[in-house]
């Protein structure tokens, strides 16, 4: 029997170090790896003895992508912890900081690792010498997210200015408005790439998925809400660790996050899509019907869509909040802190992100647990990779390897988030 | 570079124990990149392309610190295949926030992150990228400054050396004008033994410099300390300001272990 062997030693493209093999025998598969091996980096234990004030700043650094989103799991645990509600403008703030990691993230994602999948280039700067005005464009947009981070968060990547019940400081009105001429070109910028995406071409592929996301009263969720599917789950976050378990599957040599029947979820901005769609903004509706990008949607490879039409509504949200907002403000409310147990789940551009920690009297935290989105949508990726190739085992394999890969980006998998699920497979000296 | 006079250099990038947030600070050059492109080669760097060419390369970027043994061999075979060698940020010039497990037992570390501890193997240490081999210049920050990393890159392509400021955060605050947050505000405050680079971001943003930027050369870590303890800062306080980011660059490592006692 013939057998072909797809191996992807260091997958490009994502963040973060993974690999990924297939074997192929006559027309069934093997055996199929899809690895993370990213060193190992503690972050569970050394968070603990110290302070809690700290949290926000060190959790930053598990991703660089994404340090907003981490920044922002830990103040509400902390927050939680201390019976603090945090409303009005510094709420708001939140989510204006929040908006632009999502265009930034979401903006990368789309043009600089996603898109030349789609049409057939090895990265973004052979796209640039065919069309340079796409990607002056893409990278325009782009660093208007960057530029909201920078100027409420200090800068891009790590920023300084988050802490436990607000912000250090709030920087002037003026410069905030500044940005809002420039937002409105972006949110024209981001339908525009809507109405692109969805003229990609997608493969033919859907399947039965449970979504699991946020979901808020009243607004798109950033900061906030229960955690449903659309399979019927319905929780405060507090219970997250009763329904989502991390498991050993022997043949993948991974923890994955898993489901209460043992199953793999979907976490991220096509689950957020489609069981919020009613709380977008009414132009990131309009956009969705006028591109025919309704919930529910089922194929992995359109979360790229989504990704868009969530970039429209960050650049919509925060125009509003600029426009709406009360400068003179306090940056952050003074509160004590008793020392408990309290959660935080937000949603990183990648999608949910939970964080659990105990706190002492003294201040000091004594135990944490982080569960990074791609650990959850680890064993959903790999189900999509081995039902791709039971569906599609006859393409060459040139062509099988870049889809699966491209299989992979679906998820924009941030790698270098590891923290706990994974097992290492390093030989010791 | 004199060796590849017509032809544009060929810079690679690589990645160890990181957040990868250093190597995105290229990617997020959006002004620049695409110039950038045109000046270098981008011959391998695996988060932006799928194409990698082989080596030998004329500058390699470094993020991240040695933490497996793996690793540990990985970084000789990039050295031998480069020309120069440049680390990005303080996990790859200081073992950066993964360098904590090295006041620690790491067995410790995987039996309460892991539920397989069999199954993880890492060394005891985390270390800087000059621990293991020869490194022609090392950029601090956690992240690096994205113009300094251009700066850098501009230099030794030029041949000529990086100007890069090598005072405290103090200097970078007193040059913007800020009124001291230590001294106005009572606030912990590592900017005086803290290098240069960032423009005194913290203070600009109303907190005192937890130091992501490693300390500067030959600065006075003890008589900070003994203000610290003067604003009522317990010994253990001191050892968590001095065990950040940098915590195993020697200044900082000396300064948290004579409070550690
Ligand atoms: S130095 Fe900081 S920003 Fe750079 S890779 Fe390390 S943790 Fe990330
Ligand atoms: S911690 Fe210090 S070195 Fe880092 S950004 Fe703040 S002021 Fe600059």
């Amino acid at each position: 029997m013939k057998s072909k062997t797809i191996k992807v030693d260091y997958l490009a493209r994502v963040e973060g170090e993974g690999s990924l093999v297939v074997n192929i025998k006559g027309n069934k598969i093997k055996d199929l790896k899809f690895k993370i091996f990213e060193p190992p980096r503690f972050f569970e234990a050394f968070l603990i003895g110290r302070h809690y004030t700290e949290a926000p700043d060190i959790t930053a650094r598990i991703c660089g992508i994404c340090p907003i989103a981490y920044q922002m799991s830990s103040v509400h645990a902390m927050e939680r912890i201390a019976g603090v509600k945090i409303e009005g403008p510094i709420r708001d703030l939140r989510r204006l900081i929040y908006c632009g990691e999502w265009i930034e993230s979401h903006v990368l994602h789309i043009y600089l690792l996603h898109a030349p999948d789609f049409l057939g280039y090895e990265d973004a700067l052979q796209i640039a010498k065919d069309h340079p005005d796409v990607v002056k464009k893409a990278l325009e947009l782009k660093k208007i997210g960057n530029d909201i981070v920078n100027l409420l968060g200090g800068r891009e990547i790590h920023p300084i200015n988050v802490r436990v019940g607000g912000f250090y400081s709030i920087p002037s009105k003026n410069e905030f408005l500044l940005l809002l001429e420039r937002l409105k070109w972006a949110r024209d910028a981001a339908l525009e790439t809507v109405r692109w995406a969805a003229s990609l071409p997608f493969p033919d592929f859907d399947f039965d998925y449970e979504f699991v996301a946020l979901r808020h009263p009243d607004e798109y969720p950033f900061n906030e809400g229960r955690l449903v599917s659309n399979k019927g789950l319905d929780i405060d976050i507090s219970e997250y660790e009763n329904n989502f378990f991390e498991e050993h599957i022997a043949h993948s040599n991974a923890l994955h996050s898993v489901n209460k029947k043992g199953e793999p979820y979907f976490v991220g901005p096509l689950a957020r899509f489609n069981l919020n769609f009613d709380k977008l903004s009414p132009l990131a509706q309009e956009i969705s019907k006028e591109v025919g990008f309704l919930p529910p949607v089922t194929n992995p490879f359109k979360s790229i869509i989504a990704r868009a039409v969530e970039t429209v509504y960050a650049c919509d949200e925060a125009i509003r909040i600029i426009d709406n907002m009360d400068w003179n403000t306090k940056p952050y409310i003074d509160f004590e802190m008793p020392g408990g147990i309290g959660y935080g789940c937000t949603e990183a551009p990648r999608g949910i992100l939970y964080h659990r920690y105990k706190v002492g009297p003294d201040g000091l935290i004594q135990s944490a647990k982080i569960v990074p989105p791609t650990s959850q949508n680890q064993k959903q990726i790999e189900r999509d990779l081995y039902e791709f190739v039971n569906k599609y085992i006859n393409l060459p394999k040139n062509e099988l390897q870049w889809k699966l890969e491209q299989a992979i980006r679906n998820y924009d998998p941030c790698i270098s988030c590891a923290t706990h699920f994974l097992k290492i497979e390093f030989i010791q000296e | 570079m004199a060796a590849t006079k017509n032809k544009k250099p060929k810079l690679a990038v690589w990645k160890f124990a990181s957040c990868d947030g250093c190597q995105l600070s290229l990617l997020d050059c959006e002004d620049e990149l695409l110039q950038v492109a045109e000046i270098v080669e981008i011959a391998n760097f695996p988060e932006a392309s799928r194409a990698i060419q082989s080596g030998p390369y004329d500058i390699s970027l470094v993020e991240g610190s040695i933490t497996t043994p793996h690793d540990a061999e990985r970084i000789h075979k990039i050295r031998r295949q480069s020309k120069v060698l440049i680390t990005i940020g303080a996990c790859a010039t200081a073992g950066g926030i993964q360098a904590l497990r090295n006041f620690k037992d790491v067995r410790e570390f995987i039996n309460i992150v892991y539920a397989n501890p069999k199954f993880i193997s890492t060394l005891q240490n985390s270390t800087p990228i000059s621990y293991h081999v020869y490194v022609d210049y090392e950029l601090r920050g956690c992240p690096i400054n994205k113009y300094q990393l251009l700066e850098v890159l501009n230099a030794f392509i030029n041949n000529r050396k990086p100007n890069i400021p090598n005072t405290s955060v103090c200097i970078e605050c007193k040059r913007k004008g800020i009124t001291c947050v230590m001294v106005a505000e009572g606030k912990v405050c590592l900017g005086p033994v803290t290098h240069a680079g960032c423009n005194a971001l913290c203070p600009t943003y109303n907190r005192g410099c937890f130091g992501c930027y490693g300390p500067k050369e030959g600065s006075n870590t003890s008589s900070l300390s003994n203000q610290f303890e003067e604003m009522g800062l317990s010994n253990y306080d001191i050892v968590r300001t001095f065990r950040g980011f940098n915590a195993y660059s020697d200044a900082f490592r000396k300064e948290s272990e004579a409070y550690e006692k």
